[in-house]
């Protein structure tokens, strides 16, 4: 009896048609035997075709205890169990820098790890750069077969972070030029993105020479995507061909053309833009005491419009004012000593400017001062960190990340010193990790002051958040004391003092952690067991 | 034990969890910044936790005991083991530098309790090795009473079984057809009746037929297959007394007349000795009960078997043994056609890191399946281990192809078998692995994949992998 003819008489019923076999008990009977047969009898499918082997990762394992701990902060996900903190360490937001510190030793991840690595990556897109580094030839290999892991191949990870040098790129790029030119010409977005980039940091001139031959193929978005990995290793080199990408159809390209172009001080267009400029901004002669007098645009003419300038305000701002700020943004920053009579960028900072010009073109300036790198001028319009916040133009952070690391920490020390933790957060957000001395210091007495001021530690959780992430981890024996709960404060908060102690332990358990974990990297070190 | 046993992996303790929330709480409490005199040795790990209260939890694990580690902790949690117990071995497993050696300073408070717990164990092994050799013979207080009780349970059954032909046939006179609108309550209440008589593995199936109408298409088909194995098995238990002895036990369990531990131990002739490679393992959620399965092969007798544990909601089941690793331990197989479910006895070692277990082809799995069912029809999986095999995504699912030729053997599509098989693509790279799970009439289950060792991949299930 056929299977199929089975199910057609139990779907219909005895009652409507009499069963084959005479009876219920007999098509059970036959049920029986042939499900059993059927099942017994299963035979192999035909093979699909298989997918193309991953490529070779060469790069070198993780030590056992390291690539533990990853499982470890890869099950622990963002947000579950809410509520209160508690004491313990919060370990997904160390996974950025756990895969920072492991791409700095060149290792790869661990093949199972991957799925989870790429549905971390996939919800988190701080660690997509970190973790598509980690992952290797075989994290896109993988993507390639699971939709939810697109975004691996569609790349724009590497933006403003430390862009995704996909190893296979990298390695496919270093000894063979023409598989290099291979991979330009058929490889996936983010492949090609990383080849770009990993060539860019090798061998600039071959980058942009790569990204030119292929340039007026490629579609807007992408234009614009590896145009500005051009950022890095910029030089008057480029100038040639970003003057070409001005004329650009897209009106994206073209303006991000012109930023990099302004960031070249010797290039044509900032010499054009020194020449706006300088019309735009003098000394005021007229005046008695010495000050700036400045004449904003009257128009917005082609040429301008042709240097990046854009002619449309954004709503809520006048047309001039705009198009002065974009001129003096773009203007070479060291031609302005010599233009305003031999002043240094403290000096000119200093001068009264006339008819309430001031804050528009401090803040053109800080935006050139963070565009061109500038030291010197961002040292002097960020000024002396005591003084009151609103004393910088722009954003005092931004133009703290043109300034060395150690100068930056002990900015930002004077700064929390001067004003407490309520505006430091951007500020610290800037400084390097671990932070250096006296910057730790400060903070930490800083949120000590702010404990025994009575008030609750979740005021302060953002900081808190950050010195996790952010202190020296030789730091946690010095903080050991916080950790006790204190006697209350007169008229402070009920209870504060037994979650600023909660508080500080979660800073020390993690300070802890984090000298544990970077050290289990230590290839020396290896960790307990080897043989595993 | 010694003192200066082997600290485990981090996958060896995670796998003691009760939960993924157990799992993630211990993982964040593997940081010393909690712990206080903390320490090692005596086969203990000990430490005191700091948590919110004023009291740190004083934490003590036993980790040399005979089957199963004891945990002590002074934390209210009703979960077992707690997060402490999990996060103080997790510390142990980074080392001595989180964990010192100390075998000479064990607190008083971790002591007495570990004396204990020593003691007690070592009046249960004598006892047990006792009932083996010389009281085996010895019947039980009133052996009439105890036949006569046999004899009544299994006419209970006979008569559940009676009644669930009857069902069966009524369903097949009105037609299938119907039943996706008659919900899921009449085959509750079936399987209460089956319960009422005693026969739990009766009940258990027709749970199952309950959800069958509702699983997508094709469900006639599966509704027919299980409904004649139903039958099969009903038919199996009226008809009983002419069965030969080995189906007849087949049977029996699967009706739900389950042999004791003890017992299968005692009969010396079901006893095997061998290296046994521990191949997978896999923890099912039953409600109120959480069922581990342990997957073993032996390495000198080449025969598979498969070990159960129970456990509580929240508490994880006692057995542990790691997997990819090799014991040389006694094991007796229930009685059986089929013999597979097994009792683990005395464990001549402790457990050793074990190699990449022989594996065969496509199509000797399914044969080997097919023979497993000629002996139990009613055989939901057959362990096999496939070796040289390549996963290949098929638009959905995945299938398991021979390296060499054109077989491949399905995956059976589940949300765990999705998860799991991201992991084994990435292991496997696109290249040949040797992959230990389950043949059954759905497809191939995987629960481990080898690459130089064992990578266990129902870890996905929880957290990992794409949902």
């Amino acid at each position: 009896m056929n299977w199929n003819e089975l199910v057609g008489a139990a779907l219909l019923g005895a009652e409507r048609r009499t069963p084959p076999g005479g009876s219920v008990a007999a098509l059970l009977d036959a049920a029986a035997v042939e499900t059993v047969r059927r099942r017994a009898g299963l035979r192999p499918a035909a093979a699909a075709p298989r997918p193309e082997p991953a490529p070779e990762d060469s790069r070198p394992p993780l030590p056992p205890a390291a690539a533990r701990r990853l499982a470890l902060l890869l099950t622990d996900r963002p947000g579950a169990g809410g509520g209160r903190r508690g004491a313990a360490p919060d370990l997904a937001e160390l996974l950025p820098q756990w895969l920072t510190a492991a791409n700095a030793h060149g290792y790869r991840a661990p093949a199972e790890s991957l799925p989870a690595l790429l549905d971390a990556a996939r919800a988190r897109t701080d660690l997509r750069a970190g973790a598509l580094t980690l992952g290797g030839p075989r994290a896109l290999w993988l993507a390639r077969l699971n939709p939810d892991w697109k975004f691996a191949l569609r790349g724009g990870t590497g933006r403003g972070v430390e862009p995704a040098s996909g190893a296979a790129a990298a390695d496919t790029a270093g000894p063979d030029e023409a598989a290099a030119r291979r991979l330009w010409e058929e490889g996936l977005f983010a492949e090609r993105s990383a080849l770009l980039v990993s060539l860019r940091r090798r061998d600039p001139a071959a980058a942009r020479e790569l990204l030119a031959s292929t340039w007026s193929a490629e579609r807007a978005e992408d234009r614009l995507m590896f145009l500005d990995s051009l950022r890095e290793g910029l030089s008057p080199d480029d100038e040639a061909f970003l003057e070409q990408a001005l004329t650009d159809r897209s009106r994206t390209v073209r303006a991000t053309a012109a930023e990099l172009l302004s960031a070249l001080p010797g290039s044509a267009l900032a010499a054009r833009m020194a020449v706006r400029a300088r019309a735009c901004v003098a000394l005021d002669r007229t005046s008695r005491s010495v000050r700036l007098a400045v004449e904003a645009p009257y128009e917005c003419d082609a040429g301008m419009q042709r240097d990046g300038v854009s002619p449309k305000p954004p709503t809520g701002r006048g047309e001039r004012s705009w198009w002065l700020a974009q001129v003096v943004e773009a203007a070479p920053l060291d031609g302005w000593s010599e233009h305003l009579g031999s002043r240094t960028p403290a000096q000119i900072v200093a001068l009264p400017v006339a008819d309430d010009w001031a804050s528009e073109v401090h803040a053109a300036w800080a935006q050139a001062a963070v565009r061109q790198r500038n030291t010197a001028w961002a040292r002097a319009l960020l000024g002396k960190p005591s003084a009151p916040v609103t004393a910088v133009p722009g954003d005092p952070a931004r133009l703290l990340t043109v300034l060395p690391p150690e100068e930056r920490a002990e900015w930002a020390a004077e700064f929390i010193a001067a004003h407490g933790l309520s505006e430091a957060f951007r500020v610290l957000g800037v400084c390097a990790v671990p932070w250096a001395e006296p910057l730790g210091r400060a903070v930490v007495d800083a949120l000590e002051i702010a404990r025994d001021a009575g008030s609750y530690p979740w005021s302060f959780s953002g900081v808190m958040g950050l010195a996790e992430r952010c202190l020296d981890p030789a730091q946690a024996d010095r903080l050991a004391p916080l950790a006790a709960v204190p006697d209350e404060p007169e008229g402070g908060s009920p209870g504060a003092g037994g979650y600023w102690a909660e508080a500080f332990q979660r800073l020390v358990a993690t300070l802890h952690l984090r000298a544990t974990m970077l050290a289990e990297l230590d290839p020396a070190r290896g960790g307990p067991a080897p043989g595993r | 034990m010694s003192t200066g046993e082997s600290r485990w992996s981090a996958e060896q303790v995670l796998a003691l969890a009760p939960d993924a929330a157990s799992r993630k709480a211990g993982a964040k409490l593997a940081a010393p910044g909690p712990w206080s005199d903390t320490g090692a040795g005596r086969g203990a790990v000990w430490g005191q936790c700091k948590g919110s209260g004023s009291r740190p939890y004083r934490t003590v694990v036993d980790v040399a005991g005979g089957s199963a580690p004891g945990y002590r902790c002074s934390c209210p949690s009703r979960k077992f083991p707690c997060k402490h117990a999990l996060g103080l071995l997790l510390l142990w497993s980074e080392g001595a530098e989180a964990v010192p050696d100390a075998p000479g300073s064990v607190p008083e408070w971790a002591e007495s309790w570990l004396d204990g717990r020593r003691e007690r164990e070592g009046r249960e092994l004598r006892k047990a090795a006792a009932a083996r050799d010389g009281e085996r013979a010895a019947a039980p207080a009133d052996p009439r009473a105890a036949r006569r009780r046999a004899e009544q349970r299994a006419a209970r059954i006979a008569a559940g079984a009676t009644e669930l032909e009857r069902r069966l046939e009524d369903l097949l006179r009105g037609g299938l057809a119907g039943v996706e609108q008659s919900g899921y309550a009449v085959w509750e209440e079936t399987a209460k009746r089956m319960v009422d008589a005693q026969a739990p593995g009766l009940a258990a199936r027709v749970r199952e037929l309950g959800s069958i109408p509702g699983s997508g298409a094709g469900w006639p088909s599966r509704m027919v297959e299980e409904c004649a194995l139903l039958h099969l098995l009903g038919r199996g238990f009226l008809g009983i007394d002419g069965l030969p002895e080995p189906l007849a036990a087949t049977v029996r369990s699967r009706v739900g007349l389950t042999v004791e531990s003890a017992e299968v131990l005692a009969d010396r002739d079901a006893v095997v000795r061998d290296d046994w490679l521990v191949l997978g393992q896999h923890d099912g959620e039953d409600g109120r009960l959480t069922t581990r399965r342990v997957w073993l092969y032996g390495l000198r007798t080449g025969r598979p078997a498969l070990l159960l544990s129970f456990g509580a909601a929240g508490r994880a089941p006692e057995l542990t043994l790691p997997i990819g690793s090799s014991v040389d331990a006694d094991l007796a197989y229930h009685p059986g056609a089929r013999a597979l479910r097994a009792v683990l006895g005395e464990r001549h070692a402790a457990p050793e890191p074990g190699g990449v277990p022989p594996g065969v082809g496509v199509h000797d799995a399914l044969a080997a399946y097919g023979a497993a069912l000629c002996g139990d029809p009613w055989l939901e999986g057959w362990p096999v281990i496939l070796a040289d095999v390549v996963p290949v995504p098929v638009g959905e699912g995945w299938q398991l192809a021979d390296a060499e030729g054109d077989s491949a053997l399905p995956v059976a599509v589940t949300e765990a078998t999705r998860s799991r098989m991201w992991r084994l693509a990435a292991v496997s790279g696109g290249g040949p692995v040797t992959v230990f799970g389950e043949c059954g009439p759905r497809g191939f289950t995987p629960y481990t994949v080898w690459s130089k060792r064992a990578i266990p991949l129902t870890v996905a299930d929880v957290g990992g992998g794409a949902a």
